[in-house]
């Protein structure tokens, strides 16, 4: 039997942004014992990141705003892929979600009425998204940290103990989850620091892991983001679904290389930044695609009057969609018009004064200047797409969080559908809140319907996690030992290069090919050393976990021959009204993956009929448009 | 002696810095300014002479209280004859109060002259630590009271500025070096009282709500302006008093003749 | 461009530890943290970092770079002089785990003292109504990105072990401003909590918090002066004892 620490709770929530603490607050005020397991330190998870803010229709600054509209341009945003009861769902609930958060003590910034502050985003059609400056993302975080904290100053005034009922198991890696039957039975981790195993036996697990924009070369994403949710999920019998839409963000730094990636944030655009290739030609112009032809300007002088009268210009093509965007810049990259790190430049300093830079961009001002040397009201950026988020993820129940495997549970990033094939920004915050509390209050309520009977979980179970564990400290094996740090940055190559932000069909073949092979050297990785916070050790673990999601991304983006939100293919360029009613599905097979189609459940009419038709002409089928109840066009 | 980065668990480290820069300079500068000024403020304070050349008082000994202040120097005697000592000595403890329990002073004096500690991140050389909970350095939480004391001093001194425009005969219309020299000598100080952070905390920090008080805010925020640059009006004004008595006593000592304007 | 730089890291753990050397490629543009994954990727690769964000948002690679508190990833190699030996060790404040990675529970534990917000108990969610200025001056602490650096630079603590017990340093010191300042909160004697339990009266306003502060808040002039000063309101000052009204 392996020797480890043992600990039963009543529900364990994987990972500690703003999803998993939601869930994990929820958990806990229906009177569960809750542990929160989390790969780094309590209150550095990735949320941190998030600047914009929080997309939730409160009206404060524009009364017209409601969740029927929210709704809308959420739906818009994916591409009418979205799974529309978490969009519905979404758009109703964000608002209590945001105000709960000032019961914690959050900031927000205010109206001159003294009510939350919301500005404008891209595709949010009125003023949204409730911030504070630009670190939104950190202010969720501290206040959701802060609860947890006041449960478990309660929970001590109670019981003696801080930890009783809700305990933080930071620095602490799960690498499986166990059942019984079809049932979670609990989960099997590792103490990063010691290297130590521990068990937790638990009847309910939440996911709330985040993305896998590690698997890419350049990325927003931490180090954390290896997909391990992904992962676990299809290793536990549960369904990914929507894994070939991946956001690149138009706009990352690409030099120098220590930041390559780092995010240069929308509002550059939004408050009069242009890009510009080495030609000094702004190109955006010539990349604005037949739909949006009658939104954005076609010519400088109209796109530069936009920005003092909106109403009577059309938007400068800098705004497009992201995807549009992203693009762009790669076909100029290609073209050969790029800035001498490879990428495009992206031009505040002549556009305005450097004081009124300073004021509306501190924190650009300061990210280039610390990081890149780089004064932004001085000299142009260089800028070009990075690997930002995955719309794909978990399939789930809407309104349990609940995955189809009993007591397994997923929200945030880790989950699927929400987005359909692109998210809109500030969709990601409120998701987090929307569907952490959903998702904590779903495994309490089948908790409780278990009653007494709990699943176990079998002791030959846990030996096996253990020996697949220290798997990596084994030398022996047939092949030639691998290094950890070589297989990933391959990994990350093959990704970017084959499976990145434009795809090609024999390309994408090459990058399952490439998988396949890595996958097989995966096996020969040799760490030194021992147990005790060994990054090797860490990273051989989290590798299996990004190879496997890694294979589920190509093999969808193989199979959808359409382009759409998150996903491009220069050989299907098309959006396909009959691909909107399917989902790709991938599943755990052998040691890989395998990928089905599944049809979309049709839109509920309340819904359809927030639409003006001639609008669903564009996303749906013939034949579904006949099914609708007639309507004037 | 507790233990400090060498305490058990921490990393096995002895150097008591790792720093590689000169962070000796700024403590080592501190107290030889520090000490300098001590010793001229000291021995000015004692002299009892040269403080007064009409029109111009030195900071040092106004207000002159005692009676045997020079004539002129000063019209309200609250002390008899039996005050034979300087008198400045009467005084000087309030500014020496106010500096010594200054917010910025107390940085300054902790790191240079006790070390504690002598730069950031480089050991102190103390082996017990209390801080400010305990006698005496418990009265460092009166800066407020020396604050209010300081502001009666500004006035005076402003007023010694003013009458400075009178010659030594008493007639307005005059203007001298000396005049600028105490002008600039009170501009300064009111510039190191104002920024002080006790006042700030007077003027509108101690409140919750500024959206209920306007004008405080506004005051709270122009003293928090100024207090950014605390630690500059406490050099400033502290070169500005020991020149300003120096130039008194060059002129009153007649080694210096006062420039006049007019 | 690129050149070989000559790194002195403090490699070990809790039962002994020493400087190692190596020389290691930098290139242009890059930060001491891409230095020590290069390190690991191909001369140490058992060594041991605390990292997520890389852009000194998440504040979790803190260390000592040259003996003074930095994060790895804000401290770009551009300002050393290719001659420079780059010395990195640990946090020395708190027990090292191993290599660069501390044991900073003591932190987590000091924020569970401080009491939490407390809200209005007449408002529902929804109802809070705040004036921008009156939020701003804790929004200011709230940018803390808890990489307890100023924890670690507090000779407080750092230089006297003994210490720790009482005193929660300069990050819940802010916090407990934070909260104080907040102006909904219902809790009423914070300013004498931070005196009498969390030994604001340990600190000598030295001000190194502010100085390694990677957020530039001001913590010393913002923060702890103003609660020192809160608490001579209702501890030191009997004129203001007698006019002082409730709060709120």
């Amino acid at each position: 039997m392996t020797e480890l620490e043992r600990h039963a709770y009543d529900v364990v929530v994987i990972g500690a942004g703003g999803a998993g603490l939601r869930a994990a607050i929820e958990a806990r005020q229906q009177g569960l014992r809750t542990a929160v397991v989390c790969k780094s330190l309590f209150g550095k998870a990735h949320t941190v990141m998030a600047e914009g803010g929080i997309a939730a229709a409160m009206g404060n600054v524009n009364s017209h705003d409601s969740w029927q509209v929210h709704f809308r341009d959420t739906m818009r945003g994916g591409k009418f892929l979205n799974n529309w009861r978490m969009a519905e769902l979404h758009a109703k609930e964000a608002p209590d979600r945001v105000w709960e958060l000032e019961t914690y003590g959050a900031l927000f910034d205010r109206t001159a009425d003294g009510r939350i502050s919301q500005r404008n985003f891209g595709g949010h059609e009125y003023p949204r998204l409730a911030h504070v400056g630009d670190r939104t993302g950190l202010e969720l975080i501290r206040s959701l940290q802060q609860k947890i904290v006041s449960l478990q100053q309660e929970d001590h005034a109670e019981t003696g103990d801080h930890e009783s009922r809700l305990k933080v198991f930071a620095e602490c890696t799960v690498t499986e989850l166990l059942r019984d039957g079809d049932k979670v039975s609990g989960a099997f981790a590792y103490w990063r620091e010691t290297g130590r195993f521990v068990l937790f036996e638990a009847p309910a697990v939440v996911l709330a892991t985040g993305g896998i924009g590690k698997s890419f070369k350049v990325t927003s994403n931490s180090w954390e983001y290896t997909g391990d949710g992904h992962a676990l999920a299809l290793r536990t019998g549960a369904s990914l679904i929507n894994m070939e839409f991946v956001q690149f963000h138009p706009t990352g730094m690409v030099w120098p290389p220590s930041v390559k990636g780092i995010l240069v944030t929308e509002s550059v655009r939004g408050d009069g930044g242009v890009l510009r290739n080495s030609e000094g030609r702004r190109f955006m112009f010539d990349y604005i695609p037949e739909v949006f032809k009658d939104k954005y300007a076609d010519n400088e002088a109209e796109a530069d009057r936009w920005y003092t009268d909106p109403d009577n210009n059309r938007r400068p093509p800098e705004l497009l969609p992201r995807d549009e965007v992203a693009r762009a810049i790669n076909s100029e990259v290609k073209a050969g018009r790029n800035s001498p790190h490879g990428g495009v430049f992206l031009d505040v300093s002549s556009r305005l004064p450097a004081e009124e830079i300073v004021r509306r961009l501190p924190s650009m001002h300061h990210q280039f200047k610390e990081l890149a040397d780089v004064d932004i009201t001085k000299e142009p950026m260089e800028v070009g797409p990075t690997c930002h988020y995955v719309m794909g993820g978990v399939e789930v129940e809407p309104d349990t969080a609940a995955s189809s495997v009993p007591g397994l549970f997923a929200c945030g990033e880790v989950a699927g559908g929400m987005h359909g094939s692109n998210r809109l920004g500030g969709n990601s915050l409120s998701d987090l809140l929307v569907f952490g509390r959903r998702a904590g209050a779903g495994a309490a309520e089948y908790v409780r319907s278990l009653g007494d009977k709990r699943p176990v979980i079998s002791e030959s179970d846990v030996d096996g996690a253990a020996a697949r564990a220290v798997d990596p400290f084994a030398e022996g094996g047939t092949g030639q030992q691998e290094n950890p740090y070589t297989v990933h940055t391959q990994l990350q190559q093959t990704m970017n290069d084959l499976v990145g932000i434009i795809r090609r069909g024999g390309e994408v073949e090459q990058a399952l090919t490439a998988l396949e092979e890595l996958k097989q050297r995966a096996r020969n990785v040799v760490v030194e050393g021992h147990r005790q916070f060994n990054p090797g050790w860490h990273l051989a673990i989290d590798l299996r976990n990004m190879l496997l999601v890694s294979e589920c991304v190509a093999k969808a983006a193989l199979l959808r021959t359409e382009s759409r939100g998150g996903h491009t293919r220069e050989d299907h360029p098309r959006m396909d009204p009959d691909w909107r009613r399917q989902l790709l599905v991938c599943r755990a097979e052998g040691d890989g993956v395998s990928v089905t189609a599944k049809d979309q459940i049709p839109l509920r009419e309340d819904l359809m009929a927030l639409f003006e038709y001639s609008e669903l002409q564009k996303y749906f089928t013939t034949g579904e448009l006949a099914e609708l109840p007639a309507k004037e066009s | 002696m507790t233990a400090g980065t060498t305490a058990p668990g921490r990393a096995r480290i002895n150097a008591r810095t790792l720093r590689t820069d000169r962070w000796w300079v700024q403590p080592a500068v501190t107290v030889l300014v520090l000490v300098a000024f001590i010793i001229y403020a000291t021995v000015r304070a004692f002299a009892n002479g040269d403080y007064y050349a009409a029109p111009y008082i030195s900071p040092f000994y106004s207000p002159c209280l005692a009676a045997n202040c020079v004539p002129g120097s000063s019209e309200v005697h609250l002390l008899g004859s039996w005050w034979a000592l300087s008198p400045a000595l009467l005084i000087l403890v309030f500014p020496l109060g106010f500096r010594l329990t200054c917010y910025y002073y107390r940085k300054a004096y902790y790191r240079g002259f006790w070390a504690s500690p002598p730069a950031c991140a480089v050991a102190e050389p103390h082996g017990k630590y209390t801080g400010e909970r305990r006698f005496p350095l418990v009265l460092n939480n009166l800066h407020r009271y020396f604050f209010y004391i300081g502001l009666v001093f500004n006035v005076i001194l402003t007023y010694d500025a003013v009458i400075a425009f009178r010659d030594a005969d008493g007639n307005w219309g005059h203007m001298g070096m000396g005049t600028l020299v105490l002008l600039a000598n009170a501009a300064l100080l009111w510039l190191y009282s104002l920024s002080c952070h006790s006042c700030r905390h007077a003027m509108g920090g101690r409140l919750t709500h500024f959206s209920k008080h306007p004008v405080r805010y506004k005051a709270w925020t122009l003293v928090s302006r100024l207090n950014t640059r605390h630690m500059l009006f406490a050099w400033l004004s502290l070169f500005g008093v020991a020149l300003a008595d120096l130039y008194v006593a060059l002129v009153a000592s007649g080694a210096l003749l006062d420039v006049k304007f007019f | 461009m690129g050149y070989k730089a000559r790194f002195r890291v403090w490699r070990g753990d809790d039962a002994d530890g020493d400087l190692h050397d190596y020389t290691v490629e930098v290139n242009e543009g890059e930060v001491v943290l891409d230095v020590i994954h290069r390190l690991q990727a191909t001369q140490a690769p058992d060594l041991a970092v605390r990292w997520n964000c890389k852009a000194g948002k998440c504040g979790s690679c803190s260390a000592e770079i040259n003996g003074r508190p930095r994060l790895l990833c804000m401290t770009r190699m551009s300002t050393f002089t290719e001659a420079e030996i780059v010395t990195v060790t640990p946090m020395r404040t708190f027990p090292v785990i191993r290599d660069l990675v501390t044991d900073v529970s003591y932190n987590y534990q000091k924020a569970r003292e401080v009491p939490a917000f407390r809200p209005p108990e007449d408002l529902a969610p929804g109802e809070y109504r705040m004036q921008q200025i009156d939020v701003q001056r804790s929004q200011e602490f709230r940018k803390c990105i808890e990489c307890f650096l100023c924890q670690n630079t507090c000779h407080v603590v750092r230089d006297h072990e003994d210490n720790k017990t009482n005193f929660s340093g300069p990050r819940f010191l802010m916090r407990i401003a934070e909260l104080d300042m907040h102006p909904l909160d219902t809790h009423d004697n914070r300013a004498q909590e931070a005196k009498e339990d969390h030994g604001l009266g340990f600190c000598n306003i030295t001000k190194c918090c502010t100085e390694v502060c990677p957020e530039h808040i001001k913590i010393t002039d913002n923060a702890l002066i103003p609660l020192k000063e809160r608490v001579a309101d209702r501890s030191y000052d009997p004129l203001m004892r007698l006019f002082r009204k409730p709060k709120k």
